[in-house]
């Protein structure tokens, strides 16, 4: 699989300032009076891979709606990649920040995997030999070759999950949102799709995570923003986040088991974050608690 | 501790130990009819035996297109009354075979809820939707008001009852679909990725809604799931389906340490159980653990010793 290949050459910098999204004390009011953000400020640079936590209800897929323009501000304002939300086009933003929703079958509608991966390349005006290269790469990244011919609609969950991050991939979006991308999954399956993201990351996308899975958020996130009732109430490198144990608790989100299992063997020390470091410090010095 | 009450609901060893049970799956063998006529049927389970006791809680995991989603609907004779194709071995309920009794009979003994509530709910009030499945079954009014409030005080919903579905939380909707199976009585139900896409708040309350329901009312329980901390924390057995095949069946403490079945399975197994396994092949130990408090008094003690 080569991932790499999906990504465009302007992608390749590391984390530099200015950032590339900026959510400026946004505040986003439903119609039906519901306030789902509140004074909400985020800056993400380029290359990040952030996750987004927080419960039901909490703001983050409202948040992770304004970082493509689905929604605008009631109040306040969001720059992606120096483009103002509020009076920039839909299809403006689409070429900066891909959306892979929850459910595929909310942005897989063409009769053939093939036109699922072309559609975003025609609209960006590519002419018909630029759109076949990246339908090929598309295709082959994800390994998605021998269902190239197939209705999307009828492969089953796991690849027509593919098919929708490789469709929005076809537009070399430099940010990638993923709305709990792994739900509905096997494990396997789960941590196939991660590999993936990884290797996107690597590559130099700025991947936004949303994911209610702490394994994953431990895992693979260097930062995390927590959300709760509309606001933010943590921003910070991921295993810093991890440590501040009363917010988790009034977040009612619970760490992994391993971060608690060594939070009750060794209550003065930092947790171990992985099973391997849990079972190092258990095996060598760290046993004496 | 939940450790402690995970086998109480199990019944007592009978001299002849299939006497009580409530669902038996034998040999069963099936394979869908093809989408195009002239292309080969698909096989999905070959060869599933399942024994089901008052008020046991089996998990079911493997990939995704093991025949789980079809092993479900079998329980209740949905497969194959609704879905044709070929069908060997059978399903018994109490006994009776799903072969020989509609879906309409079956539905008020084994119930299933399916992984979206959106889905099934669709009523203007929760207590519309509890009562939807009475009615159908002709339930006479004042013995359906009586199951109304239990099944909504099982499942802790009973404050919204005149509430409309859409007002819920994915938790709350899921327990209402429960509750809406609990008023047909069934002894056995069946749940079918339950928790997939509620956040941890809601994963919680279906799997205590759910171990409530067997251990006080003895309703045996087949769940399909990836979470393995709770299936680890809950269940009494597991089953492992691969390609329609059962490859291991045992309580958690074994089918979670089989690293060969699991590996071939592709699922996960709780974190403690990984650091177990690392600590039993550095140290030569027997863990065990399920959980987090398992695995803290299992070193605890060593540390001591």
């Amino acid at each position: 699989m080569n991932v790499a290949a999906l990504t465009q050459p302007t992608a390749q910098h590391p984390v530099v300032a200015p950032p590339l999204i900026t959510v400026d004390h946004v505040r986003h009011v439903y119609d039906n009076g519901v306030a789902a953000l509140d004074d909400v400020s985020v800056q993400i640079g380029r290359g990040e891979l952030i996750g987004l936590v927080g419960q039901n209800g909490s703001g983050k897929s409202t948040l992770a709606k304004h970082l493509n323009g689905l929604l605008r501000p009631t109040s306040g304002q969001v720059e992606v990649a120096g483009l103002d939300t509020r009076s920039a086009s839909l299809a403006e933003i689409a070429q900066h920040v891909g959306f892979v929703f929850q459910n595929p079958d909310h942005q897989i509608f063409c009769s053939t995997v093939r036109e699922e991966l072309a559609f975003g390349p025609r609209n960006l005006g590519l002419s018909p030999a630029a759109v076949e290269s990246r339908v090929a790469l598309g295709l082959e990244a994800f390994g998605l070759e021998a269902f190239a011919d197939h209705p999307p609609a009828l492969l089953g969950f796991g690849l027509r999950r593919k098919v929708s991050l490789a469709s929005v991939l076809s537009m070399r979006p430099d940010v990638l949102v993923l709305d709990e991308p792994t739900v509905g999954l096997d494990w396997r399956s789960a941590l196939e799709l991660m590999a993936i993201v990884e290797r996107l990351h690597e590559a130099g996308h700025t991947i936004v995570l949303i994911t209610h899975d702490m394994r994953i958020i431990t895992r693979f996130t260097t930062r995390a923003v927590v959300l709760r009732a509309g606001t933010v109430v943590a921003d910070g490198p991921t295993r810093s986040v991890l440590l501040d144990t009363d917010l988790l608790r009034a977040t009612q989100i619970e760490p992994t088991q391993v971060v608690r299992l060594s939070g009750e063997l060794w209550p003065d020390q930092p947790p171990a974050f992985e099973v391997d470091e849990l079972v190092q410090r258990w095996t060598g010095e760290g046993r004496r608690s | 501790m939940t450790r402690q009450n995970a086998g109480q609901g199990r019944a007592p060893q009978a001299p002849d130990p299939r006497a009580d049970l409530v669902l038996q799956v034998r040999d069963l063998h099936y394979a869908y009819p093809p989408l195009h006529e002239g292309d080969e049927f698909v096989d999905v389970l070959r060869g599933v035996d399942l024994d089901l006791h008052p008020g046991e809680f089996v998990s079911v995991m493997g990939p995704t297109g093991a025949g789980k989603t079809t092993l479900a609907l079998a329980l209740n004779g949905i497969v194959p009354r609704s879905t044709g194709g070929r069908y060997r071995g059978e399903v018994l309920v109490h006994g009776a075979s799903t072969k020989e009794h509609e879906v309409a009979e079956l539905a008020p003994s084994v119930g299933v809820v399916f992984q979206d509530p959106e889905t099934q709910l669709f009523c203007m009030s929760v207590e519309d939707e509890v009562a939807f499945g009475m009615e159908n079954l002709g339930v006479p009014a004042p013995q359906m008001r009586t199951r109304l409030a239990e099944a909504l005080a099982l499942v802790g919903m009973s404050e919204y009852r005149t509430r409309s579905p859409r007002q819920l939380s994915g938790g709350q909707k899921q327990r209402v679909a429960i509750a809406a199976v609990l008023a047909m009585r069934p002894s056995v139900i069946v749940l079918d990725e339950p928790t997939s896409g509620l956040d941890p708040i809601g994963k919680h309350e279906v799997f205590s809604v759910v171990e409530q329901l067997r251990r006080e009312h003895s309703i045996a329980v087949v769940m399909i799931e990836h979470e393995c901390d709770q299936i680890a924390q809950f269940s009494d057995r597991v089953l492992l389906l691969e390609a329609g095949r059962v490859i291991t069946e045992g309580p958690p403490a074994d089918v979670f340490y089989d690293q060969e079945a699991v590996a071939r399975a592709g699922v996960c197994i709780p974190q403690v159980a990984e650091v177990a396994t690392e600590l039993n092949a550095l140290t030569g130990s027997a863990h065990r653990f399920l959980t987090v408090a398992d695995a803290f008094v299992g070193l605890h003690d060593q540390e001591v010793a």
